[in-house]
């Protein structure tokens, strides 16, 4: 079943278009990814989804379990269980992990903190009362986010570049996020460039100056990716392969 | 009667069920001392005035009071006027904390003003915690006003805190002078809502070689609430060391105002300011909408954090 529908989505900033004509399928329960080269467009792409205000006059549709969502603000997105972990996550001056967390879950009983900490590998008695401010490294910050996320149990989760300044270990325990977030049925949307991380997706797409290049099996694109993509210096335009269109997992 | 006065005192500033009578406090309500409790070392003198209370404090030369004295300063009656003198003597080397509740439940037109004389000995450490309670509507007017001057090594510290209820109208106006080696340090944090209106002046004089001040203030206002902050660090000896840090952050039709007057007058003296007004951040805010709270909900729980 398709949970999330972009149609023919094209966004110009400052005369230069970064995303070109989109159209992907997204389907329900499955780990997805979007990969591409930096500067591809993956970013802007989860910003547009999550509906956010500088990304909102765009072309096309989206639409998620059918219906269009492009005229909702970004808290009505997120009551629908849409949601997006940023790849460089803000910093909250005063604000306690607990209160962010609890802010986001679903569960509002404050044990919720501690299970979702744990869960990203993060020490509750540690972390629970620190702040969410610049003095978390950046590989914290973003076990933090996931944590808050995983405390929403969202229907749809954009996760940016999950892995970025996350050391090995860690990166393990965000794995191990990810299948606890498609066990409990959340559809995961996966940005990255890196194999390792696409390696955990059911399907992927690929992406680079804004438009669909590919997209299939992970195994398949990840070749294209490695094979194509890591080498090419991203000065040209892409080829389009010609097999790719709209679709998804089938 | 007395007894069911303070409860509701109590009961209105959340420590009906924590209060230990034991404790070293002053509780007043309107004009009058309702309940008082002193410990060795420690002298409080209240007196009535027709409309309000001139009380002196003095902690004994090298005494250290072991427990914070709390202070309640209430005006249970919708309307009045409460007028607090304060003549506060720390004697060298002494050691005292406060904790100070202001609370006016039931505020339709209330007026409190405070005029405090402090004075902080030689080496002696003296802290100031202040929590005001007011109501969600009504109109209070409060008007703090204190000199205070610090001895050689003394440590003095405040803070004064404004986050739930209506503001009204504050007009506060503190003065520190400070001698050689001691540190002066004074907060406010404030969060001001509808038509309030905010006014804080809070001036430091290092005259003392190496005396050392911060004056920080961290204001919030939404809706068509004001804040106008005026600090100001004159450093006069060498070594003096002093920061203004104001953070004010504006929602709405809300205006802010930020004056950090910074003057040297000694080249080993150093004094830096920063100054920063602006909105809620739009990623903070965009990251909470993104967990579902509305922009409401984000917006008072980023200025929480700000102000905490
Ligand atoms: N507000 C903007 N104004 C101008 N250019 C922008 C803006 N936002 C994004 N871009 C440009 O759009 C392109 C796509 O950016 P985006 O952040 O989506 O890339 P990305 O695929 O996420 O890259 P990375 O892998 O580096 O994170 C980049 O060339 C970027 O410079
Ligand atoms: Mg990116």
């Amino acid at each position: 079943m398709v949970i999330l529908e972009i149609q023919d989505v094209s966004l110009q900033v400052n005369s230069s278009l970064i995303l070109n004509h989109l159209s992907m399928e997204f389907q329900a329960g499955y780990v997805q990814a979007v990969v591409g080269p930096n500067g591809a467009g993956k970013s802007t792409l989860a910003s547009l989804i999550m509906g956010l205000p500088d990304y909102r006059q765009h072309t096309g549709d989206i639409l998620f379990e059918g219906k269009s969502i492009k005229n909702l603000n970004v808290d009505e997105r997120a009551r629908l269980g849409i949601t997006l972990a940023w790849q460089e996550p803000a910093r909250f001056e005063g604000l306690k992990v607990s209160q962010f967390i609890l802010a986001a879950a679903k569960n509002k009983d404050k044990k919720e903190v501690d299970r979702m900490l744990e869960m990203v590998g993060l020490e509750p008695a540690r972390y629970r009362s620190r702040e969410v401010d610049k003095t978390l490294s950046g590989g914290e910050r973003k076990r933090i986010e996931l944590a808050s996320i995983l405390a929403m149990r969202p229907r749809l989760v954009l996760l940016d570049e999950p892995d970025s300044g996350v050391d090995i270990e860690a990166i393990d325990r965000i794995f191990e996020a990810i299948n606890h977030l498609k066990q409990d049925g959340s559809t995961v949307v996966l940005i990255t460039h890196s194999p390792k991380v696409l390696e955990k997706a059911d399907y992927a797409f690929l992406i680079c100056h804004g438009l669909l290049v590919d997209q299939g099996e992970t195994t398949k694109i990840m070749e294209y990716f490695r094979g194509k993509c890591l080498p090419c210096p991203h000065q040209n335009v892409p080829e389009i392969n010609s097999a790719a269109v709209s679709g998804g997992i089938r | 009667m007395k007894e069911d006065l303070v409860e509701e005192i109590l009961e209105s500033v959340n420590l009906h069920r924590s209060f230990n009578k034991n404790t070293p406090h002053l509780i007043i309500n309107a004009n009058e001392v309702l309940s008082s409790h002193q410990v060795e070392g420690l002298i409080m003198e209240p007196e009535g005035l027709p409309d309000g209370v001139k009380a002196k404090l003095r902690v004994k030369e090298g005494v250290k009071i072991g427990s914070p004295v709390h202070l309640c300063f209430g005006l249970l009656p919708e309307r009045g006027v409460q007028h607090i003198i304060m003549d506060i003597e720390i004697e060298d080397e002494a050691e005292v904390s406060f904790m100070a509740h202001c609370t006016f439940p039931n505020a339709v037109d209330v007026e409190h003003r405070m005029e405090a004389q402090i004075k902080v000995g030689r080496l002696a450490r003296y802290s100031y915690f202040e929590r005001h309670w007011h109501s969600d509507e009504g109109l209070v007017k409060v008007v703090p006003v204190a000199h205070i001057e610090l001895g050689e090594g003394a440590r003095f510290s405040t803070e004064f805190e404004l986050l739930k209820g209506r503001v009204g109208l504050i007009d506060m106006d503190y003065r520190t002078v400070c001698q050689a080696g001691s540190l002066a340090e004074m907060k406010a944090r404030i969060f001001g809502r509808k038509d309030d209106l905010i006014k804080i002046r809070e001036a430091a004089q290092l005259q003392g070689e190496g005396s050392r001040a911060a004056l920080i203030t961290h204001i919030a206002v939404k809706n068509q609430a004001q804040a106008e902050i005026n600090n100001e660090i004159i450093a006069e000896a060498p070594l003096a060391r002093g920061h203004v840090d104001c953070k004010e952050i504006i929602q709405d039709n809300g205006i802010a105002r930020a004056v950090p007057v910074v003057e040297v007058r000694n080249p080993k003296a150093h004094v830096t300011h920063e100054a920063a007004i602006g909105s809620v951040d739009s990623k903070q805010l965009q990251t909470l909408m993104s967990r579902g709270l509305s922009e409401e909900e984000a917006v008072d729980l980023i200025i929480e954090g700000l102000l905490s």
